[in-house]
């Protein structure tokens, strides 16, 4: 359908882009030489607005007009023009999809009054006026002969703000968000207005004013309801369906990206169809799908999308601009009125402003925030015309509208006026008043949750003062989007996901990446590794990275390494495989490196990344709920397993977590627990239980081995099974010396990635880490928790196999040991019953302080007082939280 | 504008008003510069939520409206209502707790010695720390942001991923490292934002 796609070019876009498309038209002039002249300008265009900040829209219009001249030179004929055709069904598409998939949503519906008044009305009285000025200028003699019927009808064409010209040039200025939302929302909607306006006009045309009755006007107005109702009606119609489809597409990530680009498209076309408006189906198919799609498809297929979209968008624009430029040079095409150009010109720009100061004085009534002086001025003069237009005039019929070719000229000189002049100049004048412009910020934690107060407190305020105002329909909508849209279009898994939690993991991301960005230096350097508290003042930007980093780190990179092993059948073989290799084979350090960008690059797999996280999280705090019963459950355990899975029924509705499929198998000794705790604790452990119920009750021997494998690479602390697995921890044991390095290696490779999925997880995961390189902290809550897990799972027969696998698996020097020692606390607590718990949280230390573990201590301290490597640097910031920040770094642990 | 006079005066609690004092009267036009025919629509309002006719108001009057008590947060907003000690709330504070979601208006003249008006940036903000701090003791604590949280957030995340909001909800705005977030951190970590478009509601103005 969208030939574009197929097209994706790659390389520079800029580049390539026209290559593509001119390929068709360039042939004629033995295509090589010329593609390779269209791919070396464009290059040089890219590269000279890279440097000179000229807007890309005019640099590629200037170009357009060269390369018209030379072929119009070597060929005395344009033998290629901006077809309307390839325009409406390809160009403009991709341009309104990437828009209004983009559009920020919220703030488009909290300036939808502006919007529609400027879009509808604002249009509407530039095209009258302009049309009837021009018809009157005609009248005076000036100009061109034509009808009334013409003008109004031209017009109409050249009053419609453009899109694409709007969106280049106010993209590049950054103007803030609300004059951005306006202007653009203005050109996006004000389409329907314009396409109507055209298409009611041509028909009054072909009939003959003299034929036109009151009656058609009044079709006119109808025909403008319907098709700008019509069109978005279609576009929610198709969002509602995207949405949907998106919903079921989580084992064919492949094509989600091609699933919203084809509905996306499907609903322009659909619009098209009826004559109803497309840019405005499409549009609002954007908006509205894009909350559902986004959460549903995946990572990513979200990055394709976005990708892509933009990718395309500037794909079409550059040959949209391209061909302007080239078909001006076409003298054949048009014919040049002086009087014409230069009235419209100044009608169009007398009219835009007034048109704007008049609306935005209506509006100012009723707006909160009230559009000042220098908005209506940026406004005024941000009123492009563009391709639309063009397009638009171009497609006249010279047969009904004889002045076209007059018109055709001064339409291109509006274009070039305002793209080019206003364009570049709208930069500078921007600057010059001094406009807010937009900042790159993201919103911090705090502002999200007050703002998200601010909403509530707004809501309530407008309840009690009874009226029922903006943020009252508002909150009715969220309540109805809540309770129905979401239910329906959004994934089990995803719906019960909390907006505001999203915006916490990608707030974290981003500190990650930051903390990763700013150099490795920063990872490798003697900073990161100083726990102190001084560390973390004298780099404020860094320092909640830093805490986290410190907090998390080490958990990540155990994920990583789960991912890669669990669902291997073969754990055990290369367990025994990795233990020999570990055990005598030296890591250089330079290892890092190569890691590093490795695993960056593969980190892809965030769907069992999820899934991990999710399992050990809620593992976790199921263990940290158990108590030791274990054993006594695994007689009952048929029993119970019926009674879990009915648990589970029961509360399916509440939790929405337990959907991993293969976790049930590992978890399922857990289940049975879980109906002992229902009764005494609240229903979150419930929930957790629940999760982990396993419905293939009967397990089998071979599974667990995995799931204490599964468990053992994803907290290292819970891996080394002390007692079972000493054979196998041998070889470990004497390479932990060498070991670090590569522990290291993953650890800082995989952060920034596994920050994410960290945090994802309860923070207190990521404690477990920290617990590692310290042997005096492994009693923590969290490493506790995590042993409870390992120990449970495994029976001393077991034993063995689970703990090789972390071993193997995690390839962590510092696991082994410190899951070792903790092991046995682990134990301990279990024995101690869920009651001490509580203790521990409060007094970590004393935990360590208990009877020494059944398994051998010494390994531990052996491997602590080696660990001193390189890898170290991460652990040591866990180990060593300092004083200050222990309280807080703990509390995440507590449940 | 006669009319709305005449109808203005029709409220006891205005008339009551302007014979008390002048002054408060000023205050209402200076501090609150609420509208008489705001004051009018308001003054409506608060008797339908007055179902008993007492000319004031208490918080079951507040939670008989149904959808704040669909609010998240709606109990600590009618709270703000409610000084501390006080049962009841009567039309002037009811205005005047309003009064904190006008806009704020530029072009109105700055008169130095006038006291900051009641919908100032800072007064918006303290307004909404106190739906925070519940014990009032000028600081957020971590429980208190939490039971924010959970309320904001209901059944959609674990403790464990409250915790851990609120944690680093704290970490970021914790500029003294007192595990409180005071009014002067949090007015630093709302900088940025807007207040005056997020904490204004268009009828006042």
């Amino acid at each position: 359908m969208e030939t574009g796609h197929t097209e994706f070019p790659s390389g520079n876009i800029l580049a390539s882009a026209p290559d593509i498309s001119l390929k068709a038209y360039l042939h004629i002039f033995n295509g090589t030489e010329w593609q390779h002249n269209i791919s070396v300008h464009f290059t040089f265009v890219s590269l000279f607005s890279l440097f000179f900040a000229v807007p890309e829209s005019c640099m590629l219009i200037l170009l357009g007009l060269v390369l018209g001249a030379v072929v119009l030179i070597a060929s005395k004929k344009q033998p290629y023009q901006l077809d309307p055709g390839l325009f409406f069904l390809f160009l403009l598409p991709t341009i309104v999809g990437d828009a209004g998939y983009f559009m920020p949503a919220r703030l488009f519906f909290d300036n939808l009054g502006a919007i529609l008044l400027y879009a509808v009305v604002g249009t509407l009285w530039n095209a009258f006026c302009t049309g009837f000025c021009l018809y009157g200028v005609k009248m005076a003699g000036v100009i061109v002969n034509a009808g009334l019927m013409d003008f109004l009808l031209f017009g109409a064409l050249i009053s419609a703000v453009d899109p694409v010209a709007v969106l280049a040039v106010f993209e590049e200025v950054h103007v803030n968000e609300t004059l951005f939302i306006i202007v653009f929302g203005e050109s996006l909607v004000n389409d329907a207005v314009t396409v109507v306006l055209y298409k009611v006009y041509i028909s009054f045309v072909e009939v003959g004013p003299g034929n036109v009755h009151t009656a058609d006007y009044f079709k006119g107005i109808a025909s403008f309801l319907i098709v700008s109702i019509g069109g978005t009606l279609v576009g929610l119609i198709f969002a509602v369906i995207l949405a949907f489809v998106t919903r079921f597409t989580k084992k064919v990530r492949i094509i989600e990206p091609l699933f919203v680009f084809l509905l996306v498209y499907l609903a322009y076309l659909t619009a098209e169809l009826f004559s109803l408006s497309a840019i405005l189906s499409m549009t609002f198919c954007g908006i509205g799908c894009k909350k559902y799609v986004e959460a549903n498809i995946s990572q990513k297929s979200r990055t394709t999308v976005k990708y892509t979209m933009k990718t395309l968008a500037s794909i079409a624009e550059t040959i949209i601009f391209i061909f302007l430029g080239i078909s001006a040079v076409d003298k054949s095409k048009w014919a040049w009125d002086t009087g014409l150009v230069v009235s419209t010109l100044i009608f169009i720009l007398v009219f835009r402003a007034m048109g704007v100061v008049g609306q935005t004085w209506f509006l100012n009534w009723f707006r909160l925030v009230p559009l000042d002086k220098i908005d209506q001025v940026v406004m005024s003069y941000g009123g492009l015309r563009g391709a639309v237009a063009f397009a638009l005039v171009v497609l006249l019929d010279k047969e009904q509208v004889k002045a076209k070719d007059y018109f055709v000229a001064t339409t291109i000189v509006v274009v070039f006026f305002t793209v080019m002049f206003q364009g570049l100049t709208i930069k500078p004048l921007v600057k010059w008043l001094k406009v807010p412009r937009s900042t790159n910020r993201k919103p911090t934690i705090n502002e999200e949750i007050h703002e998200r107060a601010f909403d509530h407190i707004l809501t309530a305020v407008e309840d009690i003062a009874g009226l029922n105002g903006y943020h009252h329909w508002r909150d009715k909508w969220e309540q109805f989007d809540k309770n129905y849209l979401s239910k329906l279009l959004l994934r089990k898994s995803v719906y019960h996901k909390s907006e505001l939690w999203e915006a916490y993991q990608k707030i974290n991301i981003r500190d990650a990446i930051s903390v990763i960005d700013q150099g490795g230096n920063v990872l490798t350097s003697a900073r990161l590794s100083l726990p102190s508290m001084a560390s973390r003042t004298s780099f404020p930007e860094v320092t909640n990275v830093t805490n986290y980093l410190r907090e998390n780190g080490s958990g990540v990179c155990l994920d990583l390494q789960v991912i890669d092993t669990v669902p291997g059948a073969k754990i055990e073989e290369e367990l025994e495989t990795h233990h020999v290799l570990a055990g005598n084979l030296y890591k250089p350090r330079r290892r890092y490196q190569s890691h590093y960008s490795r695993h960056f690059m593969t980190v892809g797999e965030k769907e069992r990344q999820d899934r991990e996280v999710f399992q050990r999280n809620m593992r976790n705090r199921l263990e940290s709920f158990k108590s030791t019963r274990y054993k006594r459950h695994k007689k009952d355990r048929s029993q119970k397993k019926r009674k879990g899975s009915d648990a589970k029924e029961q509360d399916t509705n509440d939790k929405p977590r337990r959907n991993v499929s293969w976790q049930d198998k590992a978890v399922v000794p857990v289940a049975p627990e879980e109906d002992k705790h229902d009764p005494s604790e609240p229903d979150k452990d419930d929930d957790v239980g629940i999760t982990f119920v396993a419905r293939k009750a009967p397990e089998t021997p071979k599974e667990r081995p995995k799931s204490a494998a599964l468990d053992v690479c994803q907290s290292p602390v819970a891996a080394p099974p002390s007692p079972t697995c000493g054979e196998k921890n041998l070889p470990w044991k004497s390479g932990v010396g060498s070991l670090p390095p590569c522990v290291s290696v993953e650890a800082t490779k995989i952060i920034p990635i596994d920050l994410q999925q960290a945090w994802n997880q309860s923070i207190s995961s990521l404690e477990s880490l920290a617990s590692p390189p310290a042997p005096p902290e492994p009693q923590h809550p969290r490493v506790s928790a995590l042993s409870r897990l390992g120990g449970p799972l495994r029976t001393p027969a077991k034993g063995k196999s689970s703990g090789s696998g972390g071993a193997g698996s995690g390839s962590n020097t510092g696991s082994p040991s410190s899951g070792q020692f903790k092991f046995p606390t682990g134990k301990e607590e279990e024995e101690e019953g869920a009651l001490s718990q509580q203790q521990q949280e409060m007094q970590p230390l004393m935990s360590s302080l208990r009877p020494p573990p059944p398994p051998p201590p010494p390994p531990a301290a052996q491997s602590a007082g080696k660990r001193r490597n390189p890898c170290v640097y991460l652990r040591s910031l866990v180990t060593v939280p300092p004083s200050g920040a222990e309280p807080q770094s703990r509390r995440p642990t507590q449940l | 504008m006669g009319s709305t006079n005449s109808t203005l005066l029709k409220i006891p609690n205005v008339e009551v008003l302007m014979q008390e004092t002048g002054l408060k009267l000023v205050a209402e036009e200076n501090c609150l510069n609420v509208s008489p025919a705001h004051i009018i629509r308001l003054h409506d309002r608060f008797k339908a939520l007055d179902k008993e006719g007492r000319g004031h108001l208490c918080p079951h009057d507040f939670g008989a409206i149904k959808e704040l008590a669909m609010n998240p947060i709606g109990d600590r907003i009618i709270g703000a209502f409610f000084s501390p000690g006080k049962e009841t709330v009567d039309f002037h504070t009811f205005v005047k707790i309003l009064a904190h979601f006008r806009p704020v208006d530029k072009d109105r003249p700055k008169e130095p010695n006038s006291p900051e008006p009641i919908n100032s940036r800072s007064n918006k903000l303290k307004f909404a720390f106190q739906l925070y701090d519940q014990d009032k003791d000028g600081k957020i604590s971590r429980d208190e942001l939490l039971q924010v949280l959970r309320a904001m957030l209901g059944m959609q995340v674990t403790d464990e991923q409250l915790e851990s909001i609120a944690d680093r909800t704290i970490q970021e705005a914790d500029l003294d490292r007192d595990d409180t977030i005071s009014f002067e951190e949090f007015r630093k970590s709302l900088e940025k934002i807007n207040i005056d478009h997020k904490m204004s509601i268009r009828f006042l103005r």
